[in-house]
């Protein structure tokens, strides 16, 4: 791949809205992303190699955990923080942020929040320093928009439980060290289960010939009879709300990710169109090309400031579901529709793997299904502001 | 050992450069400042040089209350602690004899400055701090050992290197090849977050007092259009060259 030149864009002087440690936090995220991630993605994407030599420059910039309490090994900062680490992952490669999310968002909150003391002390320490890596398993091959359904269960046998069932498309389920799955228990309702990779009957077959996040191993996550010791439950909260609560903090770091793509489309694409010279200018003359570079600059800004008053709703507590699902859905259409537009202005180029364009564009086309499809997200503002629930 | 990195604030290399005020001034609106490149280098060796054998490293930097980022970052990176002296940096014998006047109060054996700083490339400071101090002063260094009190210098010269030996306290001007550019770091969570307790201390001017003023700035010419010569125009090219640009 050619050699990084991003420089973000800022139209409206956000980095103003910033505290100095949120751009402190956000610039050595993006300075390591220059020097560790870009060199090597391209390779990793065209091979479909997870490139596990990442995982502790991940955990040094904070991308593991950065809101969990320092107690825990987080680094304990707030919502903007986090959404910024997102932000300069997610300029890299959509899986490597796919990684970050599902350990921090997927993973470590779930511990943190629905886990006892024990629990968190045993496995977030750890999960920070990615010593440990989890994964999160709530989709099955019969129920993904639908997750309410799920037929993957746990048994109480008196001193342990038996978990039986399958998980599929669980990002990270390859190499994962644990597993927070969701499964319904004897009454029926949803429980959140630590499983363990050295548990008898677990299984994680990869999935492969993906188009998409070819950078991030994505696999399945298979129980025969596998006995579960009780303290391996997390107690602190259960039902379908439990997995939908760490949903909301993934969206949430989704929504932050998708303007890291989109800035280094428009980047690339306006870097490019001042250089490529055709009919004796440069094509960052001509009208159509400039309708492209304004349209993006302007769904990126109109994204940052959304996102940035979602961060502020987010740190005083106050960002709603329905709020979250809005920016995602926002953000990764806007993204989407910039990496085709970008891909454009590259002409051919922009097909092959020397500009991060296309690679960009694949990678979405996943983000825009995970946590909660763009059609699901739209039918979340509809329940919202309609009070009638057209999903069922 | 206490070591001293002086640290200037400048704009980013690929900041638009823009003046205001009849060109007299440099307009800071949107620009964003980082650690200049020359003591980024120094800043890394001092901190290699505390996990190596142990120092104590002290960043200072003249300016206002906005140059504090860039002053956290060199926390983040390593520094122990920091100190700002409050007054924006007007010229090189002012910055210069404020860096001085702290000195004078608080002794260190090792002070590193760049060779000179990326925004006005004055390469004055250091030279005037050494001068008031009355210690030495080795310039564009590119290498440097430090063996009890003595120390051994790399230099870079005109087509080559020269080696240098002096002893403590002295002050030096820093750039690549102190450490390399690979060995440069980015702050990592466990450094920003450390950074927030470490001190930095705001001490007031002492006198500011300038030598000189920036009157006016100007920009380079726009680059002219690119003429093409074929290779076996020779001719061309040499009556061009003298008649045209009237350079040979
Ligand atoms: C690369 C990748 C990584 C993933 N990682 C994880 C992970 O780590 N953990 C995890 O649990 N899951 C993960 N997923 C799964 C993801 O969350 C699901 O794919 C997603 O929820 C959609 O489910 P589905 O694919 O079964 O699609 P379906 O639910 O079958 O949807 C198919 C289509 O029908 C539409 N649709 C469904 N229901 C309705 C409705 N009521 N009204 C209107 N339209 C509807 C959808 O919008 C969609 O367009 C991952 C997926 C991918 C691609």
């Amino acid at each position: 791949m050619k050699q990084d030149l991003f420089q973000a864009p800022d139209y409206f002087l956000m980095d103003e809205l910033l505290s100095d440690e949120h751009k402190l936090i956000r610039d050595a995220a993006r300075d390591w992303v220059k020097r560790d991630v870009s060199p090597i993605i391209e390779e990793a994407c065209q091979n479909a190699i997870f490139p596990k030599q990442i995982l502790s420059g991940l955990a040094d910039v904070g991308a593991f955990g950065p809101y969990i309490p320092t107690k825990y090994g987080g680094a304990g900062l707030d919502h903007i923080s986090y959404g910024l680490i997102m932000q300069e992952l997610e300029r890299g490669d959509s899986g490597v942020r796919s990684t970050a999310s599902v350990q921090s968002s997927l993973v470590m909150y779930p511990i943190y929040e629905y886990g006892n003391e024990e629990q968190r002390l045993k496995y977030l320490p750890k999960l920070a320093t990615g010593e440990m890596m989890g994964c999160f398993g709530l989709t099955e091959p019969n129920h993904g928009s639908n997750p309410g359904g799920m037929t993957t269960n746990i048994k109480d046998m008196g001193d342990h439980y038996i978990l039986n069932g399958a998980k599929m498309w669980i990002s990270n389920s390859p190499f994962a060290d644990v597993a927070v799955v969701w499964a319904k228990n004897d009454a029926g309702r949803i429980k959140g289960v630590i499983v363990e990779r050295e548990m008898e009957g677990f299984t994680t077959p990869e999935t492969h010939n993906k188009w998409s996040l070819r950078a991030s191993a994505t696999g399945e996550l298979v129980f025969d009879n596998v006995k579960i010791p009780k303290e391996n439950i997390l107690e602190g909260k259960d039902g379908l709300g439990a997995p939908l609560g760490c949903l909301d903090s993934a969206r949430y770091g989704i929504a932050w990710g998708a303007i890291g793509a989109a800035m280094d489309c428009y980047d690339t694409a306006l870097r490019y169109s001042k250089e490529r010279i055709q009919f004796g200018k440069p094509i960052a003359a001509f009208q159509l090309q400039q309708k492209k570079l304004a349209e993006m600059i302007t769904e990126i800004t109109k994204a940052q400031l959304l996102t940035w008053r979602l961060g502020v709703l987010k740190n005083e507590g106050r960002a709603t579901t329905a709020q979250i699902s809005m920016c995602k859905r926002n953000n990764v259409e806007m993204a989407l529709n910039i990496t085709r537009e970008a891909r454009q202005i590259l002409g051919a180029m922009g097909i092959t793997g020397d500009y991060s364009i296309m690679r960009h564009m694949m990678n979405l086309e996943s983000v825009i299904t995970y946590e909660g499809t763009h059609d699901i997200h739209l039918l979340i503002t509809g329940l919202d502001i309609t009070g009638e629930s057209a999903f069922k | 050992m206490n070591i001293l990195v002086c640290i200037s604030s400048v704009p980013d290399t690929t900041s638009k450069i823009n003046f205001t005020e009849n060109d007299s001034k440099f307009d800071e609106n949107g620009i964003q400042f980082v650690i200049n490149p020359y003591d980024e280098f120094g800043l890394t060796k001092a901190v290699m040089l505390k996990e190596q054998n142990g120092a104590k490293v002290t960043a200072i930097i003249v300016g206002e209350s906005s140059v504090e980022p860039v002053i956290r970052k060199a926390l983040a990176i390593g520094a122990d602690q920091a100190v700002r002296i409050n007054m924006k940096p007007l010229d090189s014998f002012s910055t210069a004899k404020e860096i001085s006047n702290y000195v004078s109060e608080n002794p260190f054996d090792l002070i590193i400055a760049g060779k000179e700083s990326s925004d006005y490339n004055g390469g004055a400071v250091p030279g005037i701090i050494a001068d008031m101090l009355n210690i030495p002063f080795v310039n564009a260094c590119n290498g440097l050992e430090i063996e009890g009190n003595e120390v051994t210098l790399n230099r870079e010269i005109d087509g080559g290197i020269e080696k240098i030996k002096a002893s403590l306290p002295i002050i030096i001007g820093g750039q690549k090849g102190l450490v390399e550019e690979s060995e440069l770091r980015i702050p990592n969570m466990r450094g920003i977050m450390t950074a927030r307790s470490k001190p930095l201390n705001i001490v007031e001017a002492n006198n500011p007092m300038t030598m000189s003023k920036s009157i006016q700035f100007e920009k380079p010419a726009a680059k002219g259009e690119c003429k093409m010569v074929s290779s076996d125009n020779i001719d061309q090219l040499v009556n061009m060259l003298q008649n045209e640009a009237k350079v040979i």
